[in-house]
């Protein structure tokens, strides 16, 4: 029943179940490697340290407003005093650009995190529990599942209606699933190992179990699986609020403002051009991350 | 059998799901539906007439035997029967999406093929730089690009549009390139898999030209995971189609569905929803009944 993807993630980390203890290294080891080994994962940490600097510091960066009007200078071309021109109502495109990191990084990492939680425990309940729980739990999300992403995300948004909240809600209900099938199986393959074996011989609490044993033994995947949701989320929500129903004005997302440049797309394609670059950035740095994480957390693939 | 009695329990739940959903959003949708002026006495027949002041579940079963007979009810906002609405729509979206999967299937095979047998070359690094960019760019950005540059700049092809076969080139690669660059990059690491193991050496030492070890050993055994995979994708096909029909204007479901929303037209979001998700749906059980057919393996476990 798991989709390809997830069998990947889980075949990846099955590998490590068999490892000697001893033999395991700590994760601040493993990362130093990757940078180490990893040029394309290095530089992507740092280009999403640099977006995240950039999120923070955005006031600084750049002496116009989010909201500053200028309508004598309305759909500029790039030029020195805007270098990425300037939009429908004469704002800056590159200060939209910074504030707006500020709504599509917190959806891609806000929603993301509450997903892992949420899909993580219900995963984790549902294997180590069994029986109807398992059932129910797994049922819901097949359902989940079984949409097709987008439409799936529309419905909910329709039904809550739009603005940052709602999208976090609503990435969060959509994304739960996969991580719940992935944790349940990771559950299954550690309720037969030894440790657990002797953790019940000794009469610790199931509940102690699953928070003892079990979830810190999920975690490495569920890094990984992190980082790969991440960009998910963030192409999820650009083309929510490309549609028009994800953030709403006069707050700016990524995919709001390719929504509003559409419009100029042949006066002035920048418009929509730079954002959707951007949002390329942040995808394809997150996805480099998420490779290269689970590159070391796996031992079996770095053979290759 | 088991299978296939799990998808319908999927299906039947979904439509559940989704039902309730739609009947939570606030406001009466017949008073949205009828505007401003009308009085509470028309509401409350239009109400009844629609079957609305009836239980949720018995709304629910009612809905459910239409369903199940095609009668999805009748749009709102547009008068028509939602069953045939979708019907006219759902042509253009299978063109769309056939075409998109012919580009992906035929680019994607290709690239990953020649990225295997070429390992670390430029060919290589060139077609899986063009994989991952159609992996990580949101559709909509593929889709105004090859908008902006082959159809407003060069003319080669209308900007959006059904009228002849030559408009649903752009709109067929905006969809297809993100499936293109997963079946590529899933071809290339099967392939480099595969052409190490043992029988492969056995058919070189035979004897056997390179193309014949490719084309008749090496090549069968990636196409497992690669036919799953595209009935998998069918999936992020129909996601993607709201976004690539929107762009491009063509008349389909994705497009019907984001209709369906602006104009607050619950029985018309919800026939191309449920009517989409059960194409997943089937998609899927697809894609598992196939796995079984190309892999003996599976075939002796069940």
């Amino acid at each position: 029943m798991l989709r390809k993807k997830e069998k990947q993630i889980v075949a990846a980390f099955e590998h490590r179940a068999g490892d000697e203890i001893g033999e395991q290294e700590t994760f601040g080891v493993l990362m130093r490697r990757m940078l180490r080994e990893n040029k394309l994962a290095a530089v992507s940490l740092l280009v999403i340290i640099l977006m995240f600097l950039c999120m923070a510091l955005a006031p600084m960066l750049t002496s116009y407003g989010e909201t500053d009007m200028d309508l004598l200078n309305r759909l500029q071309p790039p030029s020195g005093a805007h270098l990425l021109g300037t939009d429908e109502g004469g704002r800056d495109v590159l200060t939209r650009l910074l504030y707006g990191s500020r709504v599509s990084l917190m959806v891609g990492i806000v929603p993301t995190l509450l997903s892992m939680v949420l899909g993580a425990l219900l995963g984790v309940v549902a294997g180590y529990r069994g029986g109807l729980t398992d059932t129910v739990i797994m049922r819901l999300a097949d359902v989940v599942l079984a949409f097709p992403s987008m439409l799936l995300a529309m419905v909910i948004m329709y039904t809550l209606g739009g603005g940052l909240f709602n999208v976090f809600l609503t990435l969060t209900l959509m994304n739960w699933g996969s991580v719940a099938r992935i944790a349940r199986s990771e559950t299954l393959r550690l309720k037969e190992s030894e440790y657990v074996e002797a953790a019940r011989s000794i009469g610790v609490s199931g509940w102690n179990i699953i928070r003892r044993h079990i979830l810190p033994n999920c975690l490495p995947t569920l890094i990984v699986l992190f980082t790969l949701n991440v960009p998910a989320a963030i192409l999820t929500e650009s083309s929510l609020s490309f549609l028009g129903l994800g953030i709403q004005p006069p707050s700016a997302s990524w995919g709001l403002m390719v929504n509003t440049g559409r419009q100029y797309l042949y006066n002035a394609p920048w418009l929509s051009f730079a954002p959707s670059a951007a949002i390329m950035v942040a995808v394809l740095s997150f996805n480099f991350l998420g490779d290269g994480l689970r590159d070391v957390l796996d031992p079996r693939q770095r053979k290759q | 059998m088991k299978r296939l009695v799990q998808a319908l329990l999927v299906l039947l739940l979904v439509s559940l799901l989704l039902f309730i959903m739609l009947r939570i959003v606030p406001g009466n949708p017949v008073a949205v539906l009828m505007g401003e002026h009308a009085n509470q006495e028309t509401i409350d027949r239009v109400t009844a007439e629609l079957g609305l002041d009836q239980p949720i579940h018995v709304q629910f079963f009612r809905y459910l035997t239409g369903a199940v007979r095609g009668d999805f009810g009748t749009s709102y906002s547009l008068g028509k029967p939602v069953s045939q609405l979708i019907g006219s729509a759902f042509l253009n979206t299978l063109l769309l999406s056939l075409a998109a999967a012919l580009f992906a299937w035929i680019t994607g095979g290709i690239c990953g093929v020649l990225a295997a047998i070429r390992k670390n070359s430029i060919a290589d690094r060139l077609f899986m730089g063009f994989s991952l960019l159609g992996i990580s760019m949101p559709v909509f950005m593929v889709a105004m690009i090859l908008q902006y540059v082959f159809a407003y700049w060069l003319h080669w092809v209308p900007i959006s549009g059904t009228a002849d076969w030559r408009s649903f080139i752009l709109p067929a690669i905006a969809l297809g390139w993100n499936s293109a660059g997963s079946i590529a990059r899933l071809i290339r690491s099967a392939l480099l898999d595969i052409l190490e193991d043992d029988y492969i050496d056995t058919a070189r030492a035979k004897g056997l030209s390179k193309t014949s070890v490719l084309f008749r050993h090496a090549l069968r055994n990636t196409m497992l995971p690669t036919v799953t995979m595209m009935a998998l994708q069918f999936s992020a096909l129909l996601s993607g189609a709201v976004i690539t029909e929107t762009i491009f204007s063509i008349n389909g479901i994705g497009r019907l569905a984001v209709q369906a929303i602006n104009a607050r037209d619950v029985p018309l979001l919800q026939g191309t929803v449920l009517f989409s998700t059960a194409l997943v749906i089937l998609g899927n059980l697809i894609a598992d009944l196939l796995y079984k057919v190309l892999d003996p393996r599976t075939r002796k476990e069940a």
